[in-house]
């Protein structure tokens, strides 16, 4: 890990921190999830170090499990998107013609829509089960997705080594895995940092709004939704999950820059 | 004797370098150069790219282009030192005591403004005439450089004149203000050669009626013998030699100097067609997309196995998209095109994989023609991979095998496009044609981009595999002297069309059409008073006029 400056660190850190809290929660969280432990909205204390909730929950153990449901389906959410809309984006780009018309025409109508109304609508229909919310979060987001790397392929292939590859009578696959998709890596290791921190506010969006992850399961949106109340009796349990989810952005975006630059260089990115 | 206009003491200038993945470090650009210009003198500046010849010319404004700093020595202009003067002081110096020409004028210019509200933007900014007189002035200025229309050509955008009346509007520009000096820097490089000629000779004309000093910076030889008074020959930042035109020329004393000189004689015998050409272009005809006009109109020409068809013409002539239409990668619209005496299908997704591996394509610019994401062993790899299914050790040793060929040693293989040189790039390019085991391999001007000493280098390899593999090339050029180097048979195309086919010695002995003619005789000569002799005996105007 030499040679990482510094700010890319603090990201890894505090990220890997999260992620850690995320998959040990059963382990490392003091109380149960759902166990009522003390007294509603008790400050914070040596026993309580966040306090309690609404109904008298460890609110530290609810911000771990929370935590845990919140990264989990915004990363499998994310992890989606980019698969289905890049792999989309690249192939409307290299067939070009009607392929790219139906794709890229079929891509704005669905965006012409926005995300949360066609979320609610999908997820007012369907069962909510961790599945469902994924795929349907997932399919939301690719559209963002499928529009960057569409415009970054564009360029990419009418270069002469994408010309000289088809020339050698190089498959489509080739030319989109091989050619194509190492050279449109920094914009979308970019675009990813951004992408997984929407997918975070979406989630907790959708939980806030009663559609996301249902109780008793915690989640960061959902702990919002529970201690809304609280801020009119200057109670700051409803704040956490907003300082949880701050943190976590800018320090995933750290990371995201740093591998934006080692991605930028033309050295296949092995340098430093 | 009176001072000089411009004298340069023992010029430093340094650059940090930040390589990625790599700690910064201060390299020197130019080391220790000195020189000094007189009133009314042309000095030509030459020299391979990264001689340090555009930044030395830059610094006469005290001027470094991103992060390059002038670090050492004097630069005095007028007899003030200039190079540690402060902004106000530049700012009055620029634009009106030393103006600048730019190598590409179509970059230079905004295409948003008229020409005339650029050409007098400096004179006007700087104070030194009233709005009528500088435009009076440009007006003069633009029928000294033989534009056409000179009361109304100001009056047009950008892209509403050719390259060359352009690169001929922004020499107006640097004139315009009256300075004292003006830095010319390659500015006809980016023309074609029949359109370079007129160029030139509107500079020479414009600098001798204007009595201004001038800097002129090239790496043709041939060019900066036309225009200058004194020669000064950089390498790696550093003068090699300084003398008269004709000395430099006549009797130069370095080795480089004289390498930069003979560049381009190699010798080339043709050969003789053989009996069952390769490769047959027959009428063939194509255009783009829905124009209503042919690109390519009934075009018959044919390459022989082992030799080499030079297609030569100005840009716009329809070489490149030639080797589109033989490639299949623009269908043809009449005509036909058989190769080793099968036809070969209008597109290319209808050719079988044997087809598509026994025609290789090489292009004009190796940087963008290798995937910057693979290593050369990768790059050199897959068309072996592809076409002959060579895996792991098999695979390795071949790919050695080739570097060899093309002279690059061990451990290129690992590098990536980004570590190499042009040259070393466009070897690579070459590499990977070859892989293939090609029978013809379509060079679309593979050593335009380079520097002369390296094309020579590149040529001198195309011409020795040719030897050793029997390949036929098809070898699009602008550059008369590349055609004789490396051509058994050479077609001239214009606009289109074939205007004369045959033999290189054919082709190449008169009588000449008009178009040839002007084609051939616009090739920069090195000699003193080739430009007056040339222009004073051709028979047809260039396009560019």
């Amino acid at each position: 890990m030499k040679g990482v400056p510094l700010s890319a660190l603090f990201g890894l850190i505090v990220t890997g921190l999260f992620f850690g809290m995320a998959a040990l929660a059963p382990w490392i969280a003091p109380y149960g999830m759902s166990e009522i432990v003390g007294d509603v909205w008790e400050p914070a204390s040596g026993q309580f170090w966040l306090g309690t909730d609404n109904i008298g929950r460890d609110l530290l153990t609810r911000m771990i499990y929370g935590g845990r449901n919140t990264i989990f389906v915004a990363s499998m959410a994310t992890a989606l998107s980019f698969c289905l809309g890049a792999f989309l984006g690249f192939t409307a780009a290299v067939y070009g013609g009607w392929v790219d018309q139906l794709l890229a025409r079929g891509n704005d109508l669905v965006m012409s829509i926005p995300t949360l109304i066609s979320a609610l609508v999908v997820l007012s229909v369907m069962p909510v089960t961790l599945p469902v919310l994924i795929v349907v979060m997932g399919l939301l987001d690719s559209t963002r997705v499928f529009r960057l790397s569409r415009a970054v392929a564009v360029d990419i292939n009418v270069m002469d080594f994408v010309e000289a590859a088809r020339l050698r009578g190089e498959g489509q696959s080739w030319v989109i895995f091989r050619e194509i998709l190492p050279n449109a890596l920094s914009p979308l290791v970019a675009e990813l940092g951004l992408r997984f921190i929407f997918a975070i506010l979406f989630i907790s969006t959708l939980s806030f709004l009663g559609l996301g992850i249902q109780p008793p399961a915690a989640d960061w949106g959902a702990i919002v939704k529970e201690n809304r109340e609280g801020i009119v009796y200057g109670i700051p349990a409803a704040l956490v999950p907003a300082v949880a989810i701050v943190t976590l952005s800018i320090a995933v975006n750290l990371v995201a820059d740093w591998a934006l630059t080692r991605t930028t260089s033309l050295k296949g990115g092995r340098g430093a | 004797m009176p001072d000089p206009l411009l004298s340069i003491r023992n010029l430093r200038i340094e650059a940090t370098v930040h390589a990625p993945g790599e700690p910064s470090r201060e390299v020197v650009i130019v080391d220790d150069v000195s020189l000094s210009l007189d009133r009314g003198k042309v000095m030509g500046l030459i020299g391979e790219s990264g001689a340090g010849k555009s930044t030395i010319g830059l610094s006469a404004l005290a001027y470094g282009r991103g992060g390059i700093r002038l670090t050492g020595g004097t630069i005095t202009l007028n007899n003030r030192e200039i190079r540690l003067a402060d902004a106000a002081t530049l700012r009055s110096l620029r634009g009106r005591e030393v103006t600048y020409v730019a190598q590409s004028a179509a970059a230079a210019f905004n295409p948003a403004k008229r020409l005339m509200e650029q050409v007098i933007e400096a004179t006007l900014h700087h104070g030194l005439m009233s709005r009528e007189a500088a435009e009076a002035r440009a007006i003069d200025l633009f029928r000294t450089l033989s534009l056409p229309d000179p009361e109304t050509i100001g009056q047009r955008y950008p892209h509403q004149v050719s390259g060359g009346q352009l690169q001929r509007a922004m020499t107006a520009m640097a004139l315009c203000p009256k300075p004292d000096l003006v830095i010319f820097d390659e500015p006809t490089t980016a023309l074609d050669v029949t359109t370079q000629i007129d160029v030139l000779a509107a500079i020479k004309t414009a600098i001798a009626q204007t009595g201004v000093a001038a800097l002129y910076i090239t790496h043709d030889l041939a060019v900066v013998a036309q225009v200058s008074d004194e020669i000064m020959v950089l390498r790696h930042g550093k003068m090699v030699e300084h003398g008269t035109v004709q000395q430099i020329i006549e009797a130069p004393r370095q080795d480089y100097t004289r390498a930069l000189i003979s560049v381009r004689s190699i010798e080339h015998t043709e050969k003789p067609p053989s009996a069952q050409p390769l490769l047959v272009v027959q009428n063939v005809s194509a255009r783009y997309g829905a124009m209503a006009k042919d690109v390519l109109s009934n075009v018959s020409v044919q390459v022989h196995p082992g030799q080499t068809l030079a297609l030569v013409g100005e840009s716009g002539s329809g070489k490149s998209t030639m080797a589109r239409v033989i490639t299949g990668l623009l269908p043809l619209r009449a005509g036909q095109i058989t190769f080793d005496g099968r036809t070969l299908p209008r597109a290319l997704k209808d050719r079988p994989r044997e087809d598509l591996r026994q025609i290789q394509m090489i292009y004009q610019m190796a940087d963008v023609a290798m995937n910057p994401r693979q290593t050369v062993a990768t790059i050199i790899g897959r068309p072996l991979e592809f076409y002959f299914g060579l895996r792991g050790a098999e695979r390795d040793a071949r790919v050695q095998e080739l570097l060899d060929a093309i002279e690059l040693g061990k451990g290129y293989g690992e590098r990536y496009p980004a570590e190499l040189s042009g040259g070393q790039k466009q070897r690579v390019c070459i590499a990977r044609a070859l892989a293939a085991k090609p029978k013809l391999i379509l060079c679309d001007e593979v050593t335009s981009a380079l520097d002369p000493l390296v094309a020579d280098g590149i040529l001198k390899l195309l011409l020795d595999l040719q030897a050793r593999e029997g390949v036929a090339y098809l070898f699009i050029t602008h550059d008369i002297a590349t055609v004789r180097a490396i051509a058994d048979s050479i077609a001239v195309m214009y606009q289109g069309r074939v205007q004369r086919y045959g033999a290189k010695s054919d082709v190449l002995a008169p009588p000449f059409d008009d178009y040839t003619d002007l084609l051939l005789s616009s090739v920069p000569e090195m000699q003193i008073g080739w430009l007056e002799r040339t222009l004073a005996t051709r028979r047809m105007e260039s396009a560019g006029n």
